[in-house]
């Protein structure tokens, strides 16, 4: 045992150096001058496809609510969902699909989901194009590199869905986490074609390329959002889910290519 | 036993075992044999184990000799080159994904060129997430040879060379066996942590059932979806782990202690 604890005494050394960088607490920042039922932090958990749009709404919010902060977890509402049920500290969940957001609501920790959105599916090539991807039947060449979402996401399923529609069979060399991990990758040049929502299509801007899909064989989601039953800055958070439900919001998340749902 | 040690001790034997017991009382017993017959399963689990053997084995070939050279070599910056090629040990898994895509990528400074040359794309490919499993693991495997080179006896090697052993005979035949035992534990260590490995992985080589998706990144993304999958996954990787420390008592702790 002891040379083997000796040969290790390296490792463990550098795991104490690692051990050191764990944990950190959120700073809990109270502005003086916050209206009566706003302030605090809000924890919010959004689908990574929200990300450009509540990162608008955010700012906009904390402006006109000094006092608050809004604090975002972006990811797979696949994972948001479980994170959530498992007792995450969330005050609001914004869900790229109805399915997530059931799961939520049926582990009892939100009541009224509101339906804000609708996104519909587009094929993202690198600006370049490098496999002159020009249509949803190019997916299907063998020496396209396609990356999609994992079927257990909104984005995944949608991709299965519209793929159904069209009757094609796409092979992916890839099924990541969340629909900006396939876009990341299709900006990285990684592959030839993604597919994701028309709205990531937009964020990228010029990294990437929109191919629009038909509208006959085009797949959406509905996103819905709640303030959770246990959110630890309920009326804050409530305050910010109206936010995103009214008029002002709905500009923000037009703009950013969302439909009505 | 003082209490001021006893007491933090129990501490941490009781924080070390918690999650384990955890796994071990929630697991789905009853439905185990049905979740871990699915060909998913056995396909990340086999997956799993043939690139941590990969990475192992790259490893040995690649970083014994640097261990060697690190421990034996003396030239101007061999400080600077083991806190580099060590750096994999510190750096968030994650980074380093990040850093193979930019390095090995189709569109990187380095993949460019394979994927022009010889037509090889790494990211995406079992062999991508080998390539991250080394990355990652291969620096515990230097860190603790290179340890027993320092460590071993120069008499036995001198010896051997005025007995007119060439230098490569004096490695084969004094050296390695010398570093024995720090070599398997290196091996095991260096193993493991491939077979552990996650954030290079699904970073560089993505996520694609029975190519690229190791156990690890099936448990993570059944937590997701099914929990009681997440578990009973969780526990086959905790039995391989068990395997292997057994194993490691059992056949190598012997062998080492040996003169």
């Amino acid at each position: 045992m002891d040379r083997i604890a000796r040969a290790l005494a390296p490792v463990a050394a550098a795991a104490a150096l690692l051990a050191g960088c764990g944990g950190s607490s959120a700073p809990t920042p109270m502005g003086g001058s916050s209206s009566a039922t706003s302030k605090g932090t809000v924890n919010v958990f959004a689908a990574a496809s929200l990300q450009e749009a509540f990162a608008t709404l955010g700012k906009q919010f904390e402006a006109a609510h000094p006092g608050t902060r809004i604090v975002f977890n972006f990811g797979p509402s696949s994972g948001l969902a479980q994170q959530i049920t498992q007792g995450s500290p969330a005050d609001v969940f914004a869900s790229a699909s109805t399915k997530n957001m059931d799961q939520v609501v049926t582990a009892g920790d939100s009541a009224q989901p509101t339906p804000f959105v609708k996104n519909v599916m587009e094929i993202a090539v690198p600006s370049a194009n490098p496999a002159g991807v020009t249509s949803l039947n190019d997916l299907t060449r063998k020496n396209v590199k396609v990356a999609l979402c994992q079927p257990q996401v909104p984005c995944g399923a949608a991709a299965a869905a519209l793929f159904q529609n069209a009757g094609l069979a796409v092979q992916p060399v890839t099924q990541e986490v969340d629909v900006k991990s396939v876009l990341s990758k299709v900006t990285l040049g990684e592959v030839d074609a993604g597919v994701v929502y028309v709205t990531d299509v937009r964020a990228a801007g010029d990294k990437v390329k929109g191919i629009e899909i038909p509208t006959d064989v085009n797949a959406s989601t509905t996103y819905p959002i709640a303030t959770l039953t246990k959110a630890p800055n309920k009326a804050t958070a409530q305050a910010f889910t109206d936010y995103v439900l009214s008029v002002d919001g709905g500009k923000v998340l037009t703009a950013a290519g969302f439909q009505k749902p | 036993m003082p209490w001021v040690l006893g007491v933090p001790a129990t501490l941490a034997v009781l924080f070390l075992l918690a999650p384990l017991l955890g796994l071990l009382v929630r697991a789905p017993w009853r439905d185990l044999g049905n979740v871990l017959a699915e060909s998913q399963v056995l396909q990340a689990l086999r997956l799993s184990l043939v690139c941590a053997s990969a990475a192992t084995v790259i490893s040995l070939v690649l970083g014994v000799p640097l261990a060697w050279v690190l421990a034996r070599a003396r030239f101007r910056g061999l400080r600077l080159l083991r806190a580099l090629v060590t750096l994999p040990l510190v750096l968030p898994p994650v980074v380093g994904g990040v850093a193979l895509l930019i390095a090995f990528g189709r569109r990187g400074i380095v993949g460019q060129h394979l994927d022009a040359w010889f037509g090889i794309t790494l990211p995406f490919t079992t062999q991508g997430v080998i390539v991250a499993e080394t990355f990652v693991a291969m620096p515990f495997l230097i860190v603790t040879v290179e340890g027993a080179f320092r460590a071993a006896d120069r008499g036995y090697e001198e010896a051997a060379a005025t007995l007119g052993a060439s230098r490569m005979t004096v490695f084969r035949r004094v050296t390695l066996p010398l570093i024995r035992s720090s070599l398997m534990a290196g091996s095991v260590l260096c193993w493991a942590r491939a077979l552990g490995e996650f954030g290079a992985t699904i970073t560089f080589a993505g996520n694609f059932p029975g190519r690229t998706q190791t156990m690890p990144i099936a448990v993570y993304l059944a937590l997701e979806q099914d929990p009681e999958a997440a578990i009973a996954l969780s526990l086959v990787l905790l039995a391989v782990s068990v395997a292997v420390l057994v194993g490691l008592r059992d056949r190598w702790l012997r062998a080492g202690s040996a003169p």
